[in-house]
């Protein structure tokens, strides 16, 4: 396969070329948070998860392991939940990304994921709760949460050194009912 | 993290010709490789944050539409195929249970709904001497400086396939249904495209565990095909680990079956089997396979087959419980298989 220089560049419109002048330089990068955009200047190593706790101002998501071992980072993506710490902020440019900010109604009214973890207690230090949460909440979505088995099975990517799990569970089956009735 | 120059690829045939150009910028030859695919990104930047991997360049090619078809003659998965997507696909799930349960079993839902099927694949190993630079010996991460594992802490690593380079165990599950099921691998590249079976794209480690794959640095896994056959229903995959949910293998055992009679106590007509957790490449047990042909699947036929796929095995200080686990494994696999009602 033999091409003309041309097209061994880099498209044009991308975020950047292939060997810009200085790596470290600030990129542009524009993402759309909780209905939200900010355009933001960032170094290209930055993931999603500093960009919304260091560049959006959003430290609702929280910076356990940064490893990808403990969930604490957890947003969706156009609804579906992954971890902000293994995102680059620039590859998550184009989905409507769900932090704990977004989840509550513009009233103010908890979703019924958020009241259901308080009725239950399900949580003690509460460091992995915003994580814990919108797993929870995207669990319920993909209909993985209709057991106490699958439930379990299914937010094990979340990690509560305080061990509230059992009343995770018990939250998590609450709000199921109020989120399928809904 | 140290830094890269980005580019974002539309299509399979763009990232090929990004990775081309980008390693033509490479004039004298770097430590490690140089030019790195990202999709899903949850191995990639792990190990960049370690500082295990430094690409210069990153292609990202997540934009790029996976799918997945199938028909008579099998299953085709786009590469960039989510792992949760085809875990959850209904008639994965029933016509090809052992690769929907190596799926689901694996790392997390969030993890899953990033990782791409061909990242997956080519995951590296957790060994924790390969993951810390801070120790100098590692064949894998800088070869020829030794392996800190032989001598050190080796309760995760491998009992079969190990050299005396390497004893890192190969981490993943998916890649055991692929070799059980006798998958082939799609490769785009510079050239065009070529196909290979599953069994051949990843390298024992002999003297050179740094090279993993015979992937060059300029191909793209573009998807898997999985052939057709009376043993895909009756299969499954059986996970040990230390804890029940989100951990790697100590021992796993991918096996499907074709039983005459459809079970019942009839001969193995066909049994393939796959071994993870013990091994450090995907790992197929055919002197396993071998020893069961033929004959009704009881205990003691399968844990012959057991005793068979482990004979070359060698235990070192830590891991050496590997051996018996790993049988034991296998004959659970095996019997249970033997006992699943598979839909008509």
């Amino acid at each position: 396969m033999s091409l003309p220089p041309s097209e061994h560049a880099p498209q044009t419109g991308q975020p950047l070329g292939l060997h810009p002048p200085d790596l470290r330089a600030p990129v542009p990068v524009r993402l759309r948070v909780n209905g939200m955009e900010h355009a933001l200047e960032l170094d290209i190593r930055t993931t999603l998860l500093d960009a919304l706790r260091e560049h959006a101002g959003l430290t609702g998501s929280k910076k356990g392991c940064d490893h990808g071992q403990c969930g604490a980072c957890t947003v969706l993506l156009d609804g579906r939940r992954v971890l902000g710490c293994l995102t680059l902020a620039v590859m998550a440019q184009g989905f409507e990304v769900t932090t704990i900010e977004g989840l509550a109604g513009a009233d103010g009214a908890l979703h019924p994921m958020q009241q259901a973890f308080i009725d239950h207690d399900a949580f003690q230090c509460g460091y992995c709760t915003p994580g814990q949460i919108l797993s929870a909440v995207a669990c319920v979505a993909e209909g993985h949460a209709n057991t106490d088995a699958d439930i379990r099975e299914y937010m094990s990517g979340n990690l509560c050194r305080c061990a509230a799990y059992p009343n995770i569970v018990a939250a998590v089956k609450q709000a199921r009912s109020e989120m399928e009735g809904a | 993290m140290r830094p890269f120059a980005y580019h974002r690829a539309e299509t399979p045939d763009a990232a090929v010709k990004a990775a081309v150009y980008a390693l033509d910028g490479e004039t004298h030859a770097p430590p490690g490789a140089p030019v790195q695919f990202i999709a899903g990104g949850t191995t990639m930047l792990d190990l960049m944050k370690l500082d295990v991997m430094h690409p210069r360049t990153l292609i990202d090619i997540s934009g790029i539409s996976g799918g997945i078809e199938i028909g008579a003659g099998g299953l085709r998965l786009g590469a960039l195929v989510r792992m949760g997507e085809a875990a959850d696909h209904p008639i994965i799930r029933r016509n090809y249970p052992v690769i929907a349960q190596s799926l689901a079993l694996a790392a997390s839902q969030q993890l899953r709904n990033m990782a791409s099927l061909g990242g997956n694949v080519l995951q590296r190993t957790r060994c924790a001497y390969f993951r810390d630079v801070s120790y100098a010996q590692c064949n894998k991460r800088r070869p020829g400086s030794g392996c800190a594992a032989l001598q050190g802490m080796n309760r995760q690593h491998a009992v079969l396939g190990a050299s005396e380079a390497c004893i890192a165990t190969y981490p993943g599950d998916f890649a055991q249904a692929l070799i059980a099921l006798d998958a082939e691998v799609e490769i785009l590249g510079p050239r065009g495209t070529r196909r290979l079976a599953f069994a051949e794209l990843h390298r024992a480690p002999g003297e050179r565990p740094d090279v993993e794959t015979v992937l060059a640095a300029d191909e793209l896994i573009a998807a898997f095909t999985v052939p057709a056959g009376p043993w895909t229903r009756r299969s499954l995959y059986l996970k040990v680990r230390d804890r029940q949910s989100y951990a790697f293998a100590l021992a796993s055992a991918a096996v499907a079956l074709e039983i005459a009679g459809d079970g019942d106590g009839g001969a193995v007509r066909e049994a393939r089997i796959g071994l993870g957790g013990v091994a450090t490449v995907p790992w197929r047990a055919r002197e396993a396979e071998a020893a069961l042909r033929g004959k009704a699947l009881d205990e003691d036929s399968a844990r012959a087959a057991a005793e068979a796929a482990f004979a070359g095995a060698r235990g070192l200080e830590h891991n050496a419980f590997k051996i018996e686990l790993g049988k034991r494994t296998l004959v659970r696999a095996l019997l249970e298989a033997t006992r699943m009602e598979v839909p008509a």
